[in-house]
């Protein structure tokens, strides 16, 4: 059974269909990389599993459990976290703050340390500049809270949505490396992309999204090697 | 004539034209003419002296302030122009309200004006030249002192003007603690002497030096940090318990107008500055806080209990809180400007409600409620300002107490995490419903705790009472004591709410000063008197990115 099951949604703004059907899944310990253009749906099909969207058709299922009766507050009880797009990062508070934020439905006091620990070890750069305002970090390190932040609730499935925006290259690099070290300590990921070249060459399987609708979907490497991948999203002609 | 080179005037016209605008309306609205007698300083200056040389001064502070490093001499002759600028068109002024009558159109130019401008005498024109070119000089040179010196000196300046001001007030205060004579001594005719204000601005100014050296506080035996705080509270538990005997009942009477205005602040202070939650209609509560005291106790014929101010208190409170949770449940959906409108809309509603013939046979419509009594202790009713205060000093600990203690819980985090930003902080697994109706209820509970006070305080209530602008002076209030702070909730409160009172005698002025003092504060401090470490960060995180950087 796959860990997440999302099936045929359909979700609307008001008028606008902006997913016509998605069905997708992820399975235990997998990467899978959800790829396409500017608004294809792509955030949409995030929020929409997550719960601050309602689809208006279909089903979100975690682990066979339907996740329609769960507000979007009590999924991270679930073991689902999102980094959002855009980071989100509390601009106030200092880079602690944020990542004590992060342990928000934790009780125990001992563990959160242990994890505050973990993540300062996984992001040095953090460590540096705990007592840093977050809103005055570099756009890498922002997006690096935003990670820290979200696995201090411990979470069995992590939702990233375009990790790789507006950060140059060389970060973009240093990033993908982590969510695959995160992974690989055995968290599961759904990782949403437009630099379809980094996504692919990280996750296991991939689902390529447009115009709200599935048109592709394969192992990572296949897909890579699609044509209409290359000349759609990896400008190979 | 080296240090003269790149001399930068580029700045000084609008300086100028500035200054001179404000000198020019101070004396053209009346400002100066009504303050002329008004001695600050027996015999030494009066209040139309400060308001028409004190912008220049001002100005030419700022001009010199500008001056580069090393060239610190280059502000003198950028204060000594613009003096020179605005003595010139005050010179122009005078002259001009001399030969022709523009009394017609500005009708608060007249004679008196011109006297009081002149230094009451003749040819006064170049002495009134040379006190502004004089006044310019003062305020540049007060930027080339060193910052320690200057803060000293412009506290102990700040202080001894307060007092000026005040004095009125003070006179009566020490007539009454120490007697006529001593009281004469110190404060003449509404006016500080000569020599107990001189005593004063060295004594403030020589405290505030030495504090900025740090030389206070090492005198005395060391403390430990802990010993400090619980001196410290004693301290200010005793002041506080003695505050009626040393203030008089006048003065308790304004304490306990700030401290309703407080404890209103502290609530809308949860809302607004904790949760972020724009509210208009914050008066709606402390209305339904005081109607529910009124009705409850009321010994007239719209009483519907005439159960005691004690038994009833926690229950308005509690009327009050369930009327905050109903009105966050349509604005759960909400934010920003339409948060703030919908409850703008509810803080009317509940006022017309109360002037409305529908309610009128509960509420009493416009004649509002008679007859409540006073809280009751033991035999004694508690009918003075000075017992009242008492009262009100509880209802502002318990207030203060639970404030901090929210602040610091978890609640408090999930209304910051809230405010910053909704979606993560859902992500994050946190409640929005019950954190935004949970900031309502709480901020509504203390309303209606300071309205069912005010009610007994008044002991009659009327619609025309629960207005918008009691909404605004609160949200202004916290605002311009820092949002989000506790302390610079009271400060807002005495500022807002203290001083227009104290300041009674400069009548429909004190209106403008109010305003003149929000314009100012949110331009140049916008975080607040005493902000909230989070809201400093966030208004200056751009200064520390500069520093860093
Ligand atoms: N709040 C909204 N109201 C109305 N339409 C919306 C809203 N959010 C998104 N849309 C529309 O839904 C479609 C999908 O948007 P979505 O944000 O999911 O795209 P995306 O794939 O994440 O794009 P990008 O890569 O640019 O982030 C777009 O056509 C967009 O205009
Ligand atoms: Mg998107």
């Amino acid at each position: 059974m796959a860990m997440l099951e999302v099936n045929n949604i359909h979700t609307y703004y008001d008028k606008i269909h902006a997913l016509k059907g998605v069905s997708l899944h992820v399975d235990q310990g997998e990467i899978v990389t959800l790829i396409g253009g500017n608004g294809a749906g792509k955030t949409t099909t995030l929020r929409t599993i997550s719960g601050l969207l309602k689809p208006r058709e279909g089903s979100v299922k975690l682990n066979g459990e339907d996740l329609a009766k769960y507000p979007a507050h009590e999924l991270v009880y679930k073991g689902v976290s999102m980094v959002p797009e855009g980071r989100g990062v509390f601009a106030k508070l200092t880079v602690e703050e944020n990542i004590e934020m992060g342990a928000y439905i934790d009780n125990d006091k001992a563990r959160i340390e242990r994890n505050k620990e973990s993540a300062f070890t996984r992001f040095p750069r953090l460590k540096e500049r705990r007592k840093q305002v977050a809103g005055t970090l570099s756009g890498g390190e922002q997006q690096m809270l935003a990670i820290a932040r979200a696995l201090m609730a411990q979470p069995k499935l992590l939702l990233l949505d375009e990790p790789s925006m507006g950060l140059a290259p060389i970060l973009v690099d240093g990033i993908f490396d982590t969510i695959k070290e995160i992974n690989q300590d055995g968290t599961t990921v759904l990782l949403v992309e437009q630099n379809a070249s980094m996504a692919l060459a990280i996750a296991h399987r991939g689902y390529v999204l447009q115009t709200g609708e599935i048109v592709l979907s394969d192992k990572a490497d296949k897909l890579a090697k699609n044509e209409t991948v290359q000349k759609a999203y990896l400008g190979i002609d | 004539m080296s240090f003269l080179k790149n001399l930068d005037l580029r700045k000084l016209p609008m300086q100028l034209l500035v200054a001179s605008i404000i000198t020019l309306s101070v004396s053209a609205i009346g400002m100066v003419e009504l303050f002329g007698g008004r001695f600050v300083i027996t015999g030494l200056f009066t209040m139309a002296q400060i308001l028409f040389l004190g912008p220049t001064a001002f100005f030419a502070y700022r001009a010199a302030q500008e001056a580069p490093a090393g060239k610190k001499w280059q502000g003198m002759i950028k204060a000594l122009l613009l003096g020179v600028g605005v003595g010139l068109v005050m010179v122009v002024f005078v002259w001009l309200a001399q030969n022709l009558d523009v009394r017609s159109i500005f009708i608060n130019i007249s004679p008196r004006l011109i006297n009081i401008l002149t230094f009451e005498h003749a040819g006064g024109a170049t002495t009134l030249f040379i006190a502004l070119v004089l006044s310019a000089l003062a305020g540049g040179a007060l930027a080339l002192v060193p910052d320690k010196l200057r803060n000293a000196l412009l506290v102990g300046a700040g202080v001894t003007l307060l007092v000026g001001l005040l004095s009125e007030i003070l006179a009566e205060r020490l007539r009454s603690l120490f007697g006529s004579q001593l009281s004469s001594a110190i404060i003449a005719s509404k006016a500080l002497q000569v020599v107990p204000a001189a005593v004063l601005f060295l004594l403030v100014a020589g405290i505030s030096y030495m504090r900025q050296s740090g030389r206070i506080g090492k005198v005395g035996p060391t403390l430990k940090p802990s010993q400090t705080k619980i001196v410290r509270t004693a301290l200010i538990s005793l002041l506080l318990l003695v505050l009626p005997m040393l203030l008089g009942s006048y003065l308790t009477e304004v304490t306990n107008n700030i401290g309703l205005f407080f404890l209103m602040g502290l609530g809308l202070n949860i809302v607004v500055g904790l949760a972020g939650l724009l509210d208009l209609g914050y008066v709606a509560f402390f209305a339904i806080g005081a109607y529910t005291m009124a009705a409850l106790t009321s010994t007239g014929h719209l009483g519907l209990a005439g159960i005691s101010f004690w038994v009833a208190l926690p229950i308005c409170v509690a009327v009050a809180a369930m009327a905050g949770f109903i009105l966050g449940m349509p604005v759960l959906r909400m934010r920003g400007d339409y948060l703030a409108i919908v409850t703008l809309g509810f803080g009317e509603i509940i006022r017309i409600l109360a002037l409305s013939d529908l309610m009128k046979p509960y509420i009493g419509g416009a004649q509002g409620i008679l007859n409540i009594p006073k809280p009751m202790v033991g035999e004694l009713a508690l009918i003075r300002p000075e017992q009242m205060y008492y009262v009100i000093l509880i209802g502002v600990a318990i207030a203060m107490f639970m404030s901090t203690r929210v602040r610091d819980s978890q609640i408090g985090r999930r209304w910051m995490a809230m405010r910053e930003d909704e979606d993560v902080a859902e992500a994050m697994g946190i409640n929005l419903v019950n954190t935004k109706l949970l900031a309502f209820t709480i901020g509504a509970g203390f309303s209606g705790l300071a309205g069912a006070i005010f009610a007994s305080k008044l002991g009659s209530i009327f619609p025309h009472s629960f207005n918008l602008l009691i909404s605004i002076n609160v949200l202004s209030l916290i605002i311009v004591g820092g949002l989000g702070s506790i302390p610079g909730t009271l400060v807002g409160a005495i500022i807002l709410v203290g001083l227009p009172e104290l300041l009674r005698e400069f009548a429909e002025f004190r209106w403008l000063a109010y305003g003149v003092l929000l314009v100012t504060m949110m331009l140049n401090r916008p975080e607040g008197f005493i902000p909230s470490e989070v809201i400093k960060r966030e208004l200056h995180a751009g200064d520390e990115a500069e520093q860093a950087g």
